[in-house]
């Protein structure tokens, strides 16, 4: 059944491939704005592809809980003896599943455009991409009964991705690591919470 | 007595300073049924919510089979998925289908709201649940599908299993035991 739940997640979470084509498009555009100079584009690559990703793991965070707390799958799925933690677990591997590996992809594009260093940002996006997912769970949990809930969401998530954003960029790997870790952890338990508090 | 699939005691609710209802105290046995009836506002979904575990009650404490389904207001649907694809998911056998086997390669959006109502009123009903709990079944049903619901209902009791429906439509539950909210 969890299983099933987070591929059905993968499913209804995706926008398919407007995440990817966003976050190229946000790439060629810092491209475009800082102008042909490719040791300046070189120094500023890692930092405006991570902003990108950070947008991209951003969009579809309004409608990630906040539909299945609305048309009652979240009900059913709790009638069924699934706990609010379980359930916030596999729509964590199910957002993560939905935009990174494409995201991963559009690095290498990016990264070769902005004439980045391709391997570090490949990496850190590798480990820092779940705490974006996690981030972005538990900002769609606390928004999910609220009106313009994905304006707020972004308001909630882009102050605390600061240290992933920061270690990333900066590759910090070991700080990086253990930013991730500990937002993705603690993110499902967050967003059981919050769910829990807005009954 | 035969043992209940669901009894509660001295249930209350209090829902935004209010009291929606107190001291609510039933057991239901196999074959039973409750209908419970009020006004709008009368805190009847929330009784349901409470009695799936959804809503920790105020007072008092719930009973239940382990082996329950709860259809609320919402069907629990996604649009853009097949409805057969649908229903696998949440593990739902071929009866009683309501008249919508021939849909199940049809995408939920295209359904209209009482196909989209007895595609629910399939799952919560086809899987084998022992306790039903319905919070307005007959929504957006025509009168086939009314009469085929209490059919449904009535087979689902005569095997031992137990249904809480809340109504304010006159259902015609045979024997049922009321409740007045």
């Amino acid at each position: 059944m969890i299983w099933r739940l987070t591929l059905r997640s993968v499913d209804i979470v995706s926008g398919g491939l407007i995440p990817l084509v966003f976050f190229v498009i946000v790439a060629s555009l810092s491209a475009f704005a800082i102008g042909p100079d490719a040791v300046l584009l070189g120094r500023v690559a890692a930092g405006s592809l991570w902003v990108a990703a950070l947008l991209a793991a951003l969009l579809p965070v309004g409608t990630l809980i906040a539909e299945d707390v609305s048309d009652g799958t979240m009900d059913q799925l709790r009638v069924r003896g699934l706990a609010l933690e379980t359930i916030m677990i596999s729509r964590l591997v199910g957002h993560w599943l939905s935009f990174s590996p494409a995201l991963l992809l559009a690095a290498v594009i990016g990264g070769a455009m902005l004439n980045a260093d391709v391997v570090p940002l490949v990496t850190g996006l590798l480990i820092g991409t779940p705490a974006l997912a996690g981030l972005g769970l538990t900002a769609a949990a606390l928004v999910a009964g609220a009106r313009g809930g994905s304006a707020l969401a972004g308001l909630i998530i882009l102050p605390l991705a600061l240290p992933v954003l920061i270690f990333g960029s900066g590759e910090a790997w070991r700080l990086l690591a253990a930013a991730s870790l500990v937002l993705t952890a603690l993110s499902p338990f967050a967003a059981a919470a919050a769910l829990r508090a807005a009954e | 007595m035969p043992d209940a699939l669901l009894s509660c005691e001295n249930l209350t609710s209090v829902r935004g300073g209010r009291v929606l209802w107190q001291d609510l105290s039933f057991a239901l046995a196999p074959g039973d049924a409750l209908l419970v009836t009020g006004t709008n506002g009368s805190g009847k979904s929330s009784l349901l919510r409470v009695l799936a575990g959804l809503l920790p009650p105020s007072g008092g404490m719930v009973k239940r089979t382990e082996r329950y389904a709860y259809l609320g207001h919402d069907n629990a649907l996604k649009a853009g998925r097949m409805l057969g694809a649908e229903l696998a998911f949440w593990g739902v056998g071929d009866t009683p289908d309501f008249g919508l086997a021939g849909l199940r390669d049809v995408p939920v959006s295209v359904l209209s709201a009482g196909q989209k109502r007895r595609a629910a009123l399939w799952r919560t009903c086809g899987t084998g649940a022992d306790l039903w709990l319905l919070d307005e079944p007959e929504a957006g049903l025509d009168a086939a599908n009314r009469t085929a619901l209490l059919d449904v209902i009535d087979a689902h009791r005569m095997r031992g299993g137990v249904v809480v429906v809340v109504s304010h439509a006159d259902i015609a539950l045979p024997n049922a035991r009321g409740l007045a909210l």
